[in-house]
């Protein structure tokens, strides 16, 4: 989120899309539910089914799941159309006014430099014009053919209201109510937020359905000010904290990123990192990669991380493929190139797609190690659970160590909300039985891999037997060390930059903040955007004032949010030219004449002149980006483009199947269906009575939502002669499950292109342990695809056929 | 300034025996001070059906409802039941006006009348009270499993348990009120839409609602509180308070039966005197009539009658 | 058909209903001897413990379900062990009075039919009430006022077990509406009434009326009570006594007795 939860209650309008906020976010919900109650705020929710969010929305029309591209390019243009654009922010905070290389264009689909074989772009043209002095070109008349003004405009042109309504399914009247709606926030007093979740991300073009959103909102002059803004609602109360600390293969803790294999020197890799500014007097905050960066490398091996061996560069693993993420593991596993596998607080069987490729790649393991609080089915995998796991438990050889680890609530430490709020708790109660912290059993096995590399030797021994390891117990770190070590050190004495004479961080001290970062090795940070969650004053991140002297929700005293406890990111956009707000009544910060003041802290120098310092300084243009450059693997223009399992076809680019780079193995091609065999529209989502597949081991949220079922129209049920709370048989391309069926008016089909398309709802909840009633989950169903920038398996959007059938048997 | 939670400190925390108005099958004297009404509003134009009502209603009552199945649609578990005190009742109704759905989810539960049925119908003496703060409790070591409680309840609330065949339902967590919180279920609500204060606190924050309902075209918004009962210590805020039926059936108009009044009413006093009249009539028959005998004439006329063994 | 009126329809072909009316398998004359007056035979033992089981089971219920009825007599309660005993027992004892009741009107019910006499006996109440039994017509083996308690205890006993049904909350509350339940209640109640003042009449009957209660404890009544109250009826056994040979009817009486179990 670009915003904390709490400026929710600031905002005019709520679009929620792609997520199903009160349901999946209840307690945070609860802001936008203060919006409404006292600021008159409106919600409009768009979703292929009928949602308890819309259930308390004041607008709510229906989308074919895959199809937001289309819909918001469709609002942007409405946006152009109707001069519902907000100018100023517009012209000076985004690259609306930067002209483009002559050789980027964009035809049928396509952008330059595609390349079928490789599913892959040639990025080159996707640039900026450049001066001779290394800064953008630009045009602020807008007139210039090559800005990305004129580029916009004729890209946007195609998703006419009639389109839209041809792709989606929304019907016109509803649609250009909503564009209506939307629009009206492009006044510089009103602010509209965007509430997301999965619904957008778990697409083959997920992060291009955010970006469509961002671009509307940047286009608004809705980031940045109080109200507004992007946010992503995270789908676990630490998955923002598993981002930040760069618990991904390719990405190293702080969003810094793992070299690749063709970056041999530590100065290949910094080059392409410290972004240097495009514009004059812009601050580029990248710039100072090499801090965070050194200083990383200092908290993981500390003396041994030298000047003279570039920092420990060659400790760091270097990748020679985008990523090592699930879906490829789960490929290399099935074709044995992976035999052992680390399952911690994990359950694949589950939350990936295609079940029965997950259970066939962890069969061919020799181990598979689950830390866990809970028996789940990948613990359980190759055990025969009947119709509910039926496996040849003889056929699978895998040894399964089963480790039992504390649940949240058994331990202390911070949870990042998706506010980016590092909120520290303490444990609750102790832990049943033999269930250990993961930093237990993860300091033991480090130990003893480290004992036998000194015994043995080895490849490489270097960076694991020089690792940093000061802790009271080296068996159990304890999380306060841990957070310490995070938030940083100061390995020799640190003097303010602008007074050499103030001590600000004795030797061994805790680093104030990250702005003490050092490339000279004199300073330590394991996460630079969490330095300063816990420095000399203590552990802010146990603060708990909930005092909000503006009013604003800005809580400063309340735990830390990175970076730096600044609670609304970009917040410099909330002011105009001059510093000062664009609504006076929601001030986030304001220019005082020298310094900007205010009830956030300034995500800007505090000394960076308005006008002059543009407020988006992790872009080295210092604006946001409607133009998205190289960025981005598929477009810097979103495109639509159909889910690769899509009941009709690409009405703009029929010859195009799903999105032209997304991530697809060629071995689950023969697995995709089509509309022939498999005519419906299916669709993953939660219940808020589940929290994924851990609450059904929970007896009291099992008897809130105690079984699997499907949902359905009536119009649907009619056609196949399913009755409400019958049993129907769902079955894909990869696999089937039974269900009960939920006859709704809440889904009705959609009409797309002249046919009716019928959504069908599969809420994913169930297995085959725990407390709940027995049952499956739509992964038995999905396909293999990843998005092209995240490879995000795409749950949201496949094809099914669906019959009645009788119950299963009990056994 | 936005409270997410229900403020602790209640208006008279710590009521108790003294502060009963209303016992079943037995009178109270006029207690000494009369606390401040209470009262639960339930806004169904701000509940997200969540259930966390429903959870919270579990864990404080550390009820153990049974593992149910899907029942084709997202209430569960089927119904109240004695260990299930509040259900999240949905409905998806399309408004004839608009064309548009509207999915009406409804947190059911006791109302806590001010003229209770169920207390009225109880036969156990005390298993039924009510506090002057508007509370209506069930006092389990006084209830005898009768039922009658159904019978009276204009709304179908009370559930009798097969295990310890006792009546059980929403208590408005007595317990909790007592010692200055709200309900657990106001507690957990994420999203407000259940607020606990004192009556006229929530009847001022329901027509704030309301205000609200009728700026987004909600003209027939309102605050149900139903004067047929006497009002109720549960209320509720509805979109549509013309017709609260399409609320998963909360009565129109609820009232203690006719038939339960009849029964429990001047029917109970009728019976008896009726019964003492007979019994009174016959004494005074044979006080006055004296015993019907058998005459020496009718002795000879029967002994002539079955003659004589030979 | 028992053997018994087999016998005295076979006696008296023209008046087999009337005598099916009158006389019950069981009843007989038993002459005086010197010292003893004649006794007739009015109940068998079997009907006599049945009766007790119905007045006992009668007397529980009223006590019992009065306790729920009206907060002022909750304190019978006690009698039974409690609020949640009496609450369990009383439905219990309504399948014992409804099943014995039942057994006992299975043997009963032909001597309850009404006849012309009954409706002469009904229009002269004031002589009933004033004990003037030479004004009333001659009755047979029941009056009109007992016929009255025999066919209102029967309705009400079906009445209460019906609505009682209804409203037992253990195992058929689930299968009714509310409102049904309110209806059974009410009428539940409205019946109890009902019987309570049935049950007094009788009681009080059979106390005003000297000699009635030994019918019920030693089975047999004297002969002067039997030509006082029901002359008809002894006329009846004293004429099909006459018709037959003393010794076979004795035997015969009391074979036929045995058969029906009585």
């Amino acid at each position: 989120m670009t915003q904390p939860w709490t400026d929710i209650k600031n905002t005019d309008l709520a679009i929620v899309m792609g997520g199903n906020a009160a349901e999946a976010h209840p307690c945070g919900f609860k802001w936008l539910v203060e919006a409404k109650a006292h600021r008159g705020a409106k919600l409009i929710v768009v979703d292929p089914r009928y949602t308890r969010t819309a259930a308390v929305s004041d607008y709510y029309a229906p989308i074919r799941q895959g199809t937001d591209i289309a819909f918001l390019l469709g609002v942007i243009r409405y946006c152009i159309a109707n001069d519902k654009i907000q100018w100023e922010y517009a012209k000076n905070y985004t690259n609306i006014s930067y002209l483009v290389k002559d050789g980027f264009s964009y035809k049928d689909g396509l952008f330059t430099g595609y390349d079928e074989m490789k599913r892959d772009y040639d990025r080159s043209s996707w640039d900026y014009q450049l001066g001779a002095d290394g800064f953008v070109q630009s045009d602020m008349t807008l007139q210039h053919p090559r800005t990305v003004w004129q580029l916009l405009k004729d890209h946007v042109e195609q998703y006419t209201p009639e389109l839209v309504e041809r792709i989606c399914g929304t019907p016109k009247d509803k649609y250009l109510h909503i564009c209506e709606m939307i629009a009206a926030t492009s006044a510089p007093d009103k602010a509209m937020t965007s509430m997301y979740a999965l619904g957008w991300t778990q697409h083959s073009k997920g992060a291009q359905n955010i970006r469509t959103m961002a671009m509307l909102q940047l286009l608004l002059g809705n980031i940045g000010i109080a109200g507004g803004g992007m946010n992503a609602l995270r789908g676990h109360s630490n998955i923002q904290g598993l981002t930040d600390l760069g618990l991904m293969s390719n990405l190293i803790p702080g969003y810094l990123s793992i070299p690749t294999e063709k970056e041999k020197a530590i100065g290949d890799y910094l080059a392409t990192r410290q972004f240097k500014p495009l514009r004059a007097d812009q601050t580029s905050y990248w710039r100072n990669y090499d801090k965070f960066f050194v200083s990383f490398q200092k908290s993981m091996w500390g003396d041994h991380a030298t000047k003279d061996n570039d920092w420990g560069y060659d400790y760091l693993p270097k990748l020679d493929v985008p990523a090592y993420d699930i879906l490829r593991m789960m490929e290399m596993m099935n074709e044995g190139k992976v035999n052992g596998y680390f399952c911690q607080g994990f359950n694949p069987i589950l939350s990936i797609p295609n079940r029965a490729k997950t259970t066939a790649a962890l069969s061919k393991l020799k181990y598979l190690v689950t830390m866990d609080p809970l028996d789940t089915e990948t613990s359980n995998f190759w055990r025969n659970f009947g119709i509910y796991n039926d496996v040849k438990s003889a056929d699978i050889k895998t040894q399964v160590f089963q480790l039992p680890t504390t649940c949240f609530a058994e331990e202390e430490g911070s949870l990042a909300n998706s506010g980016r709020w590092l909120q520290w708790h303490w444990a609750g109660g102790s832990a049943p039985g033999d269930c250990k912290h993961d930093t237990w059993i993860m300091a033991q096995i480090f130990l003893r891999v480290k004992k036998l590399y000194q015994a043995e030797g080895g490849a490489y021994p270097d960076p694991i037997v020089n690792l940093t390891w000061n802790y009271a117990d080296a068996e159990e770190p304890t999380p306060e060390e841990l957070a310490k070590e995070v938030n940083g050190y100061a390995l020799a004495d640190q003097f303010d930059a602008k007074d050499p004479t103030k001590l600000v961080a004795g030797k061994g001290k805790l680093l104030v903040n990250f702005s003490q970062l050092k490339n000279d090795g004199s300073t330590s940070s394991g996460c630079w955007i969490y330095s300063g969650q816990w420095n000399e004053n203590g552990n802010n991140m146990a603060r708990r004032d909930n005092a909000d002297p503006g009013n604003m929700g800005t809580f400063l005293n309340w735990t830390f949010a990175w970076p730096v406890n600044r609670r609304v990111l970009y917040n410099a956009a909330s002011c105009d030219m001059q510093g000062k707000p664009w609504d006076p009544s929601r001030k986030l910060i304001e220019w005082n004449g020298s310094k900007w003041v205010g009830n956030d802290v300034p995500d800007i120098a505090p000394d960076a002149q308005p006008g002059k310092v543009q407020p988006f300084i992790l872009n080295q243009e210092g604006t946001a980006r409607l133009f998205t450059r190289a960025l981005l693997r598929d477009g810097p223009f979103p495109v639509h483009y159909e889910p690769f399992e899509s009941p009709v076809k690409n009405v703009i680019n029929p010859a195009i199947r799903g999105n032209p780079v997304a991530r697809i193995f060629q071995a689950d091609v023969a697995s995709f269906g089509d509309a022939s065999e498999f005519p419906y529209a299916a669709t993953s989502y939660r219940l808020t009575e589940h929290f994924h597949y851990w609450t059904k081991h929970n007896r009291v949220n099992s008897v809130l939502q105690p079984e699997f079922f499907v949902e359905i129209s009536h119009e649907l049920a009619a056609e196949k002669s399913i009755q409400n709370n019958g049993w129907v048989r769902v079955w894909s391309k990869r696999g089937e499950v039974k269900a009960k069926a939920y006859v709704t008016k809440r889904i009705q089909p959609l009409i797309c292109d002249g046919k009716a398309v019928h959504v069908v709802g599969i809420p994913l909840h169930w297995g085959f342990m725990g407390a709940a009633v027995k049952g499956w989950g739509p992964n038995s169903l999905t396909p293999v695809v990843g998005d092209a920038n995240s490879d995000t398996p795409e749950f949201k959007a496949f094809l099914v056929n669906i019959e009645p059938t009788t119950p299963p048997a009990v056994s | 300034m936005f409270m997410p939670n229900v403020p602790v400190g209640q208006p008279v925390p710590g009521f108790s025996e003294k502060d009963l108005i209303k016992r079943s099958a037995s009178s109270v004297p006029e207690p000494a001070r009369r606390l401040t009404e209470v009262a639960k509003l339930i806004d169904i134009s701000k509940c997200i059906g969540c259930k966390a009502c429903q959870s919270a209603c579990i864990e404080w009552n550390d009820t153990h409802p049974e593992m149910e199945s899907f029942q084709g649609t997202y209430m569960n578990p089927h119904d109240l039941t004695p260990n299930m005190f509040t259900l999240m009742r949905f409905n998806e109704w399309t408004n004839p006006e608009t064309d548009k759905l509207e999915w009406l989810i409804r947190k059911d539960g006791c109302m806590h009348c001010s003229d209770p049925g169920c207390l009225k119908a109880c036969p156990a003496p005390g298993a039924i009270v009510q506090y002057s703060n508007g509370i209506v409790d069930f006092v389990h070591d006084n209830c005898i499993g009768c039922g009658y409680c159904v019978k009276g309840c204009p709304f179908n609330i009370p559930r009798i348990s097969q295990t310890d065949h006792k009546a059980y339902k929403c208590t408005l967590c007595s317990d909790r009120v007592a010692v200055g919180q709200g309900p657990a279920c106001a507690k957990a609500c994420p999203t407000h839409a259940i607020s606990f204060g004192t009556k006229d606190e929530m009847k001022a924050e329901a027509a704030d609602r309301v205000k609200d309902l009728n700026s987004r075209g909600y003209k027939n918004a309102g605050l149900y509180d139903p004067p047929g009962v006497g009002g109720t210590h549960v209320m509720y805020v509805l979109q549509h308070a013309d017709k609260p039926h399409i609320y998963n059936d909360l009565p129109d108009d609820p009232k203690i039966s006719s038939l339960v009044q009849a029964w429990k009413g001047a029917g109970k006093f009728a019976g008896l005197a009726l019964i003492g009249f007979a019994a009174v009539a016959s004494a005074a028959h044979a006080v006055f009539a004296g015993q019907n005998k058998v005459t020496k004439h009718d002795e000879e006329e029967g002994e002539a009658l079955t003659g004589k063994d030979a | 058909m028992s053997e018994a009126l087999r016998d005295t329809d076979r006696l008296d072909p023209n008046r087999n209903i009337e005598h099916r009316t009158m006389v019950q398998p069981g009843d007989a004359i038993t002459p005086g001897t010197k010292g003893t007056p004649a006794t007739v035979k009015r109940y068998g033992p079997l009907a006599r413990l049945n009766h007790w089981v119905v007045a006992f089971s009668l007397i529980a219920l009223a006590l019992s379900g009065l306790a729920l009825y009206s907060p002022y007599l909750y304190f019978l309660t006690g009698i039974f062990g409690g609020g949640q005993t009496t609450r369990w027992l009383h439905p219990w004892i309504g399948v014992l009075l409804f099943v014995s009741f039942y057994v006992f009107f299975a043997q009963l019910w032909r001597a309850n039919l009404f006849n012309r006499d009954d409706l002469t006996w009904a229009m002269r109440f004031k002589d009933v009430v004033a004990g003037n039994e030479e004004r009333l017509p001659e009755m047979g083996k029941y009056n009109a006022g007992q016929k009255f308690v025999f066919w209102g205890m029967s309705a009400l006993i079906l009445a209460l077990i019906g609505t009682g049904v209804l409203i037992w909350q253990e195992y058929f509350a689930v299968y009714t509406a509310i409102e049904t339940q309110r209806w059974a209640a009410l009428l539940h109640a409205a019946a109890a009434i009902a019987i309570i003042l049935i049950w007094i009449t009788h009681v009080y009957a059979s106390i005003w009326i000297q000699g009635t209660m030994r019918a019920m404890t030693r089975g047999n009544v004297t002969a002067g009570w039997a030509y006082r109250h029901h002359r008809k009826w002894l006329k009846q056994l004293a004429g099909l006594r006459r018709k037959t040979a003393p010794q076979a009817n004795a035997v015969e009486h009391t074979k036929a007795a045995k058969h029906l179990g009585l």
